[in-house]
């Protein structure tokens, strides 16, 4: 990293240092951030597609396990991109440490993009883990490459801004556990990791709709099967659309430096 | 064109503070010139605290306006903030990494690059930190992880640094050293601004304090000055079992275990205290004749509430 230390301009040589202070942070503590995550997903993918291999086919010429993954690599990469930014936020607002950070000239725009880009590192390297391993067991297509990088980037920026938003707004570890528990573990699980949403009766097929998570999945699927519940265009809109609602508002908090400036 | 070097250090114009009901700041005025070893000095919520935060950027003031070498703390935070330095009170720490790489961080967020390791290492090697250079933070004693933060502070060169209560909870050798550390910073050209406890911390090294009581400034004056405010002297007498007599209750300033220490205002009550004794038939085993200090001055301006709530062996 040396080599871009000096390459980076002085006026970005901040945003870059936190950046590589948060990628640092994660990568010191591996085994819990990254290993722990794709065992969880390996397990699953284990579990469920023996379980259920031979009675559940949900696309046309795909194998379930097959399916499986791509739902599973996104789950964990959401999971990963949300829990970067959130658990560092709270950690280091709680141990005090936030205060190496707010005593700098950095802007809220370049804290945020800092934040924001390591979130996505972790999401990615998890998601990319589990596909590494995933393949020694499973023969994965991809027929639109650039659909699943467009929706593994665009769910671990939503997410990792979303984790911003919770990690700056909560106060103690347990606020910050209940975003995860009842907030994001049941969207990801409720948004089609496991199933098509059309294997649902049409009321839940409606309820999902308004699951952002399942057009991240959904799109982010696409990708490697040609295959999906709906149009990756519309699964692309709506998410860019969330993206950009949520990261006004990271931004709105952090310019008014809402529980970090009082 | 403003010329830098004719900028106060700090300037602080009218600055209030509110949190809901309390008002924490009531309209602080405050020059700090360039080079000056200044000292901030009260009782615990007199507002040295928020003053700092305000300086540093952490709080908003609800009126006022704070500059740091002529940058506006709100609308030029980061040419302000390039120019400060905070030394922050709690022992606060970023448990992933060793101390190097911490203060390594800590100038890039100042747009420092690697041309800035050298200063670095040479903050380190000044604080005593050379040995625990490769050590995590979790890992250090509370007189270590105190100097990590002081270099913490240093690591982006800034013209001014603020240190809150610095030497607070540590032991005499350390506290001599940060002092004999700080003073060389000051004579560096460094402008040095120190919220402490300890007055007789801050009658060593500080030219100039400020005393605050409950979001104002009491008093503001080189330290000289202030002491001569106060011509009276101390007399520290030690008595034993004996009870002052009651004709020198009056003079009492403070009194336990036996030593007494009577407030003069003239040097003749020292006849006068030593005939009182004498009739009284107790024996003096010790006196000792002192000089007023910044408590003395302290205590007339802040009143004995705020002292007695505070003062504890010799801190405030």
């Amino acid at each position: 990293m040396n080599l871009i230390d000096d390459l980076i301009s002085p006026q970005w040589r901040g945003t870059y240092t936190l950046f590589k202070k948060e990628l640092f942070r994660f990568w010191r503590v591996a085994f819990q951030t990254v290993a722990s995550p794709v065992l969880t997903s390996l397990l699953y993918l284990l579990i469920f597609s023996h379980v259920l291999e031979n009675h559940v086919q949900v696309y046309e010429g795909v194998p379930y396990k097959a399916f499986l993954i791509p739902g599973l690599i996104m789950m964990s990469l959401l999971q990963n991109a949300f829990a970067n930014s959130s658990s560092s936020l709270v950690q280091s607002k709680i141990m005090g440490s936030i205060v190496f950070v707010l005593l700098t000239p950095l802007s809220y725009v370049q804290f945020f993009i800092a934040f924001l880009a390591a979130a996505i590192i972790r999401g990615f390297l998890v998601g990319l883990s589990i596909y590494l391993v995933a393949i020694w067991f499973v023969d994965l297509s991809i027929v639109h490459p650039l659909w699943i990088f467009m929706f593994a980037l665009l769910g671990s920026a939503l997410l990792g801004t979303f984790g911003i938003i919770a990690g700056i707004w909560s106060d103690k570890f347990d606020q910050m556990a209940a975003f995860q528990n009842f907030v994001i573990m049941p969207l990801t699980f409720l948004s089609g990791v496991f199933y098509s949403i059309h294997s649902l009766p049409p009321f839940w097929q409606t309820v999902s709709k308004f699951n952002p998570f399942f057009y991240m999945i959904d799109g982010f699927r696409y990708g490697f099967f040609g295959q999906s519940d709906i149009s990756p265009w519309l699964s692309f809109v709506v998410v860019l659309a969330f993206l950009l609602g949520l990261a006004w508002l990271a931004l709105k908090m952090l310019k008014s430096g809402y529980k970090l400036r009082a | 064109m403003t010329d830098i070097k004719s900028v106060p250090a700090v300037k602080i114009e009218k600055i209030h503070k509110r949190f809901g009901q309390l008002h924490a700041l009531k309209g602080i005025d405050l020059t700090i010139e360039q080079g000056e070893f200044f000292g901030l000095l009260g009782p615990n919520g007199a507002g040295k605290s928020t003053l700092i935060n305000i300086l540093a950027g952490l709080l908003k003031p609800t009126y006022g306006k704070v500059a740091i070498m002529g940058h506006d703390v709100l609308d030029a935070y980061q040419a302000a903030r390039m120019s400060l330095g905070v030394v922050p009170q709690e022992l606060v720490f970023d448990p992933f990494f060793n101390v190097r790489e911490m203060l390594r961080f800590q100038a890039g967020y100042f747009g420092r690059g690697r041309e800035n390791d050298a200063w670095v290492d040479e903050v380190i090697e000044n604080l005593g930190l050379t040995d625990k250079a490769h050590t995590n933070m979790r890992k250090l004693s509370g007189g270590m992880k105190r100097r990590a933060l002081i270099a913490q502070a240093l690591v982006h060169k800034p013209p001014v640094i603020v240190l809150d209560e610095p030497t607070a909870g540590v032991d005499v050798e350390l506290r001599q050293m940060l002092w004999a550390f700080i003073k060389k910073l000051n004579n560096d050209g460094h402008t040095i601004i120190l919220t402490t406890h300890y007055l007789e911390e801050a009658e060593a090294l500080c030219e100039r304090v400020a005393m605050m009581k409950q979001g104002e400034i009491v008093a503001l004056d080189t330290t000289a000055n202030l002491l001569s405010k106060l011509p009276g002297k101390n007399l520290r007498l030690t008595l034993g079992q004996a009870n002052l007599p009651s004709t020198l209750l009056p003079m009492l300033k403070n009194g336990e275990n036996g030593i007494f220490t009577l407030a003069l205002t003239e040097l003749n009550q020292i006849e006068f205290a030593l005939s009182e004794l004498r009739k009284a038939n107790i024996h003096v085993q010790d006196m000792q004749l002192i000089e007023a200090d910044l408590e003395d001055v302290f205590m007339s301006l802040v009143g004995e509430q705020a002292s007695s709530q505070n003062l504890q062996a010799g801190t405030l």
